[in-house]
Formats: C-alpha cells, sequence, structure tokens
C-alpha cells in the first residue's frame, strides 16, 4: 500500500513539469505580448503606463529574452511563492486568488457533499426497488437533471426566487456583509446564500450519479455471491449494503478525482450568472482581458487538482479493493 | 429416529414466468432425505437439479417461483416438539424464519466458490459473518471458531488464511473455505451444488473425500448434487435421477447402479467411462438432445431419446407417474407400470 502511493507520489513533479508548460504556452498563446496588448488597451482607455514601469515590467517578465528563459523564470517566481501580478486588477495574483479561494472551495466542496449524499442513496433504492414508482420517479427526475443545463436551473430559480419571494439570491452575503469582516452572523449569512448553488450545482451531478450507481448496483444484484450471501441467513438489507453497494461504489470512488476541478471549473457559468465570488469567475474574466498571467496561473491550478484528485482517488480505490492494493505489491 | 426423514419434498413445481411462456424448471419433483444420509441427485445439466435445491432453501427469485408442492423439514430451532416438520414452503420468503435456518440448520455449498465469495472481504470475514449470525458469540469467540473450521477442512495455516482473499487461494483451498463456511454451525442438511465441478480431477477426488470424512465425523445429511454418477458411487446412500424437471427414477444408489430400471439411468450408466471401456476414445454418449423448456410436453419426458419407448404411441400421448416398483426403488416409466399391473 505505501510503495503504491510513493509510486504515484514519485510521478507528481514529472507530471507538474508538463502542466506547467501547457499553462505557459497558454499564457504565451495571444498574439503579441500581453503588454503589449495591455499598453495598447490603456492607451485606448485614455490612460497610459511611465516608460520606466513598462521597463521594469518587460525585466520581470524577460520578454526581451527567449521563450523557454522567460518560462523557467516563470516557473523560478513561482517556486519561490510569486504568482505575479495581476495587470487586469493591479493586484497580486496570490491574493486575488487566496481571497476567493475559501468561497470556491465551501460551494465545491458543499456541492460534492451535497451530490454524494443524494445521489447514492437514490441510486441505492432505484436498484433494489427496480420498476417501482420509486425507480419510475427518479429515472424521469434524473433526465430533467442531467438535460437541462444548470445555469438554466440558476436562471429559473433565482427568478422564482425574486418574483415570488422578493429575494435577490444572486452572490454568496448579503449586501450588509460583503465587505464585512468574518463573524458568526456572517458565517450564518453565508450559509443562508451558500444552498441554493449548491443545490443548483448539485442537481446535474446527482442526475448523473444517481444513474449510475443504480446500473453499477443491478450488475452486482445478480452476482452469485449474493445468493451465497442469502443462503448464509443474512437479512436482505444488510447483504445488499455491505456486498454490493460496496462493490458498486468501488469503480465511481475512481472518479472522485474528476470532480475536484470540475468542481471549481464547472462552476463558471452558473457562478457568473449568481455573480459568485469565486474563481471560475475570475477565470472567465482573465480570459476575456488577456490578462494572461491570472489565467495561466488559475489553468495551472486546475491541473494540480486534477493531479491531486487523481490521486486521492487511486488511494481510496486502492484501500478498498484488495484486487487493487495487492496487485501493486 | 433414523426411518424418518430429515426432510420431506413432494410433488414440487417450480416455474419460471418468462415473456416466451412459462418454463416448468421442476415439475412434480418428490424425494426423502434421511438423517445421516447422503443423497445424490443426478441428471443433465438444465434438468432443474439447481431449481431443486433453490427452492428447498426458498431462494427462487422473480420471474421464479414455487408454483405447487411441499417442503417439509424437520427443525429443531423452529419445530415445537422433535417430530414436528415445518413447511418451507409456507413460511414468508424474507422472513426471519428462513434466516434463522439458512446457514445455520440448511447449509449451501455452492456451483463456483470463486464467485460465491465476495472479492473484496476477506474469508475470515465471512467466516465469522455465518457464525456471528447464528451463535450469540464474541469476535474473539467467532474468530476461534472459523480457525477451528479452517483447519478441520485441511488449511495447512489456518490463522493466515483467515486474513487472505478468496482470490488469492487454489481453487481446491477455496471450495475447502467453502466447505468450512457450511459446517460453522453444524447444519442438519448440507446441500452441495456441483461442488467438485470448477476444480481438477486431483483435487476433487481429495474435496470428496473431505466431504466424506466430514459427514461421517458430524452424521450430516447432505443433498449431493452432480452431473456425473460415478462421483455419486463414492458418496451417495441414495440417488435421485432427474430429466427435465422430472424424477425419472429413485432408489439406493446399489439399486441404482446393479439394477437400474429406467431407460435414462441406464443411458447414463452406459455413458460413465470405465476402466473396462476398451476404446477409450469413443465414449458412448445418450444420443439426441434435450428438448427446449417451452417446447410443450405430452408424453414421456424422455421419449425422443429413449431407445425402448413403447409401440402404439403410449409414449408419445401420455405421461408416465413415478411409482414404487418394490420397497425402495421408484421409476416413472410406463415399461414398469405394465409389469406392476401384470402382477
Ligand atoms: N433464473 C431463471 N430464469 C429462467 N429460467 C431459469 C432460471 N433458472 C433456471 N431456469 C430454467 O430451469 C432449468 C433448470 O436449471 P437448473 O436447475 O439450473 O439446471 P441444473 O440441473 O443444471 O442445475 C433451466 O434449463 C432453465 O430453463
Ligand atoms: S415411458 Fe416410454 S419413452 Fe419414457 S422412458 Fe419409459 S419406455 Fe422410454
Ligand atoms: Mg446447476
Amino acid at each position: 500500500m505505501l510503495i503504491y502511493i510513493i509510486k504515484r507520489l514519485l510521478l507528481l513533479p514529472f507530471l507538474l513539469v508538463v502542466f506547467s508548460v501547457i499553462a505557459f504556452l497558454l499564457i504565451q498563446a495571444p498574439p503579441g505580448d500581453f503588454l503589449t496588448s495591455y499598453i495598447a488597451e490603456l492607451a485606448a482607455s485614455g490612460s497610459s503606463m511611465e516608460r520606466a514601469q513598462i521597463d521594469a515590467l518587460r525585466a520581470l517578465y524577460g520578454l526581451d529574452q527567449p521563450m523557454y528563459l522567460q518560462y523557467f523564470k516563470w516557473v523560478g517566481r513561482i517556486l519561490t511563492g510569486d504568482l505575479g501580478v495581476s495587470l487586469d486588477w493591479q493586484r497580486p495574483i496570490s491574493q486575488l486568488i487566496g481571497e476567493r479561494m475559501g468561497l470556491t472551495l465551501a460551494l465545491g466542496l458543499g456541492t460534492f457533499v451535497f451530490t454524494w449524499l443524494i445521489a447514492i442513496p437514490i441510486g441505492i433504492f432505484s436498484a433494489t426497488r427496480k420498476y417501482s414508482f420509486f425507480d419510475y420517479f427518479f429515472t424521469v427526475f434524473n433526465y430533467f437533471g442531467v438535460a437541462t443545463p444548470t445555469f438554466m436551473t440558476a436562471l429559473v430559480l433565482m427568478w422564482i426566487a425574486f418574483k415570488y419571494y422578493g429575494v435577490s439570491v444572486t452572490g454568496l452575503f448579503s449586501a450588509e456583509y460583503i465587505d464585512a469582516p468574518w463573524s458568526w452572523g456572517r458565517v450564518a449569512d453565508l450559509l443562508q446564500h451558500l444552498w441554493l448553488p449548491v443545490v443548483i450545482l448539485g442537481l446535474d451531478g446527482t442526475a448523473r450519479l444517481a444513474r449510475v450507481m443504480r446500473a453499477n448496483l443491478l450488475d452486482e444484484l445478480k452476482k452469485p455471491y449474493m445468493e451465497m450471501a442469502r443462503a448464509k441467513g443474512l437479512s436482505e438489507w444488510r447483504l445488499v449494503m455491505k456486498y454490493p453497494v460496496r462493490l458498486a461504489l468501488n469503480p465511481l470512488i475512481s472518479t472522485i478525482g474528476w470532480y475536484l476541478p470540475l468542481i471549481f471549473s464547472g462552476s463558471v457559468i452558473v457562478a457568473t450568472v449568481m455573480n459568485l465570488p469565486t474563481i471560475g469567475p475570475m477565470l472567465l474574466r482573465a480570459l476575456i482581458s488577456q490578462d494572461m498571467f491570472l489565467a495561466g496561473t488559475i489553468i495551472l491550478f486546475y491541473m494540480m487538482l486534477a493531479v491531486v484528485g487523481t490521486l486521492i482517488s487511486d488511494i481510496l480505490l486502492a484501500w478498498l479493493d484488495p484486487r487493487i492494493r495487492l496487485d501493486e505489491e | 429416529m433414523t426411518n424418518q426423514p430429515l426432510l420431506e419434498v413432494r410433488d414440487l413445481q417450480t416455474v419460471f414466468e418468462l415473456d416466451e411462456g412459462t418454463v416448468k424448471a421442476v415439475d412434480g419433483v418428490s424425494f426423502d432425505v434421511y438423517s445421516g444420509k447422503v443423497l445424490g441427485i443426478v441428471g443433465e445439466s438444465g434438468c432443474g437439479k439447481s431449481v431443486t435445491i433453490k427452492s428447498v432453501l426458498r431462494l427462487i427469485e422473480e420471474p421464479g417461483r414455487i408454483a405447487n408442492g411441499a417442503i417439509r423439514f424437520r427443525s429443531k430451532i423452529l419445530g415445537n416438539s422433535s417430530n414436528d416438520m415445518i413447511d418451507l414452503v409456507q413460511l414468508p420468503a424474507k422472513g426471519a424464519q428462513l434466516r434463522a435456518l439458512r446457514g445455520n440448520e440448511i447449509a449451501l455449498i455452492p456451483q463456483e466458490p470463486m464467485a460465491a465469495f465476495s472479492p473484496v472481504h476477506t474469508i475470515g470475514n465471512q467466516l465469522i459473518e455465518v457464525i456471528q449470525l447464528h451463535q450469540p458469540v464474541s469476535d474473539e469467540e467467532a474468530k476461534k471458531i472459523a480457525v477451528t473450521r479452517l483447519k478441520e477442512v485441511g488449511f495447512p495455516n489456518p490463522e493466515s488464511a483467515m486474513d487472505r482473499y478468496s482470490w488469492e487461494l487454489s481453487g481446491g483451498l477455496r471450495q475447502r473455505a467453502m466447505i468450512g463456511m457450511a459446517l460453522t454451525c453444524d447444519p442438519l442438511l448440507l446441500i452441495a451444488d456441483e461442488p467438485t465441478t470448477a476444480i481438477d480431477v486431483t483435487t476433487q477426488a481429495q474435496v470428496l473425500s473431505l466431504l466424506r470424512k466430514l459427514q461421517q465425523e458430524h452424521q450430516t445429511s447432505i443433498i449431493f448434487i452432480t452431473h456425473d454418477l460415478g462421483v455419486i458411487a463414492q458418496l451417495a446412500d441414495d440417488v435421485v435421477v432427474m430429466y427435465l424437471g422430472k424424477v425419472m427414477e429413485s432408489g439406493p444408489v446399489d439399486q441404482i447402479f446393479h439394477n437400474p430400471q429406467h431407460p435414462y439411468t441406464r443411458a447414463l450408466l452406459r455413458s460413465i467411462p470405465t476402466v473396462h471401456t476398451k476404446n477409450r476414445s469413443r465414449l458412448p454418449t445418450i444420443s439426441g438432445s434435450i428438448p427446449h423448456p417451452f417446447q410443450k410436453r405430452t408424453g414421456c419426458p424422455f421419449v425422443a431419446r429413449c431407445q425402448e419407448a413403447l409401440p402404439q404411441q403410449r409414449c408419445t400421448n401420455q405421461t408416465p407417474v413415478l411409482k414404487a416398483i418394490n420397497k425402495h426403488q421408484s421409476v416413472s416409466c410406463f415399461l414398469h407400470e405394465e409389469e406392476v399391473n401384470a402382477c
């Protein structure tokens, strides 16, 4: 088990190098260097930058040097913890991301927990009561969940909330708490706002996950070990939870890793629609305004999440499934 | 006591209601199992052996159901007095009473031990589970019982085997573990469904002799299912010969082997390879194939393949019923009805 994890960890640095190259290429992708386009933008809006400041930035990013040197400079700065400055926001990138990290995480984890807590029981009930009213009800419900785009759900729910209850449910805080320091009142206010985006973001995933869980479990329920467990005298409920549910969950757990970056990136549209102060909309804005260092950093962050997520999945799966664990050793 | 059966199956009919029609997988089967004795059920693949014993355990699932018949079992825990027989067909399928019997008084050794063990739980876990299900013992005690059982069924290293997974074991050990699991609660009746088909011949012989030894030590009654008459000869006291969901012939093992009365039994016996068979490469098999289960059945189920079918279409138009031809032996064939009538 330990060897298995170490093997995976050894792969990490290599992957990070590959990802950083990709992120860097992305930063370089727009024509011209970003500084030129930024200056042009400033000029267009009537303001300008001092010659000295421009030169300082040029030196910092090594814009006169060959591409690979620029890359090493960038990586070097990241390794020392300096993510650079967003030209668009005129603020350090680490600050910008840090500010939004907590809320993004709260939203992401909330959505994740919501999805699994709802989807797995639905999947289990649907499979064990196949073709019952309950099963059909959730089949229809799930199709709606999968077929409706999340931003659509968001718009409809926001409209309903506004029209019938007269509340604006955009953002994650009420007006009086937006810039207030953290307090219990602010936490309570956050929770009051958080549940709606969590539900909206979660519905889509819940529907998918419940379908997969149902299909996996139906496969397992046909296996001979079921009959053996019954022949031992186990009650139906106990045996379903102990054997087939466990086996049906294993392949799902290997997908947990993919959820991690998805929850951060997948929420872009909904978060924009609902005006949520999370990382997703910031990436969108950075891409639109060609604030490429900010965009590149966020993308690098997403890719790191994917790696970490996969690692978590691998470890979980090895821990749950002795066939994988013992095979690797 | 020994003359009273432990299990009486009477006119059991188990059907599967499929879209294409109703399959009568078991069609009027009767037999008795006596305490301390081994009953062998033999017949070609698909003749309804597994469905019969799944009916006894009440494990038939939708779209199947027991349509008719009685399965009377002399249970110690469910009966009021030692003479009570309980009709398992009358008990609620998912009820606590049946669960208390299963794995406890009636245990199963399945056809494929590989598939019957959970791949993600250890052997020990699955053994302890069944022990604690039926006996109020602590984890420690349950573990001790489990280790003792594994030792009894011939595990060289029972303690370490507790932490192994079924797929880490050889086929023979896996089936030994299954036998150990079936015997943990000292069942009155052990049902073994082709327990040696999944393992090689040498191991097969070892597992059979182990079963025989344990059976004699514990005086367990066994229903032993196989398509191999050779195995029956080694193990069984009584034999039931099945064909297409019906009993063709039943009786003591000596009678079945030395004085077979049904044309199907005779055909089966001819198909056993023996050391006396001269040309080993050309074993006699039963000619013809088993009719499709949906095929409408009139007449004797064996008529299409019977070499002794009677003239005047009797075998084709009428269905023979199982009749006792002497004190021990019963046969379902018109050849013998004539004899009985003639006497
Ligand atoms: N789950 C099922 N659904 C439909 N038909 C079944 C099912 N199980 C068994 N049968 C029918 O019962 C017949 C007997 O099967 P089985 O008892 O498994 O034979 P065997 O003697 O080889 O153990 C089969 O030929 C099949 O037609
Ligand atoms: S009843 Fe007729 S067809 Fe059937 S086994 Fe006897 S002789 Fe053969
Ligand atoms: Mg079978």
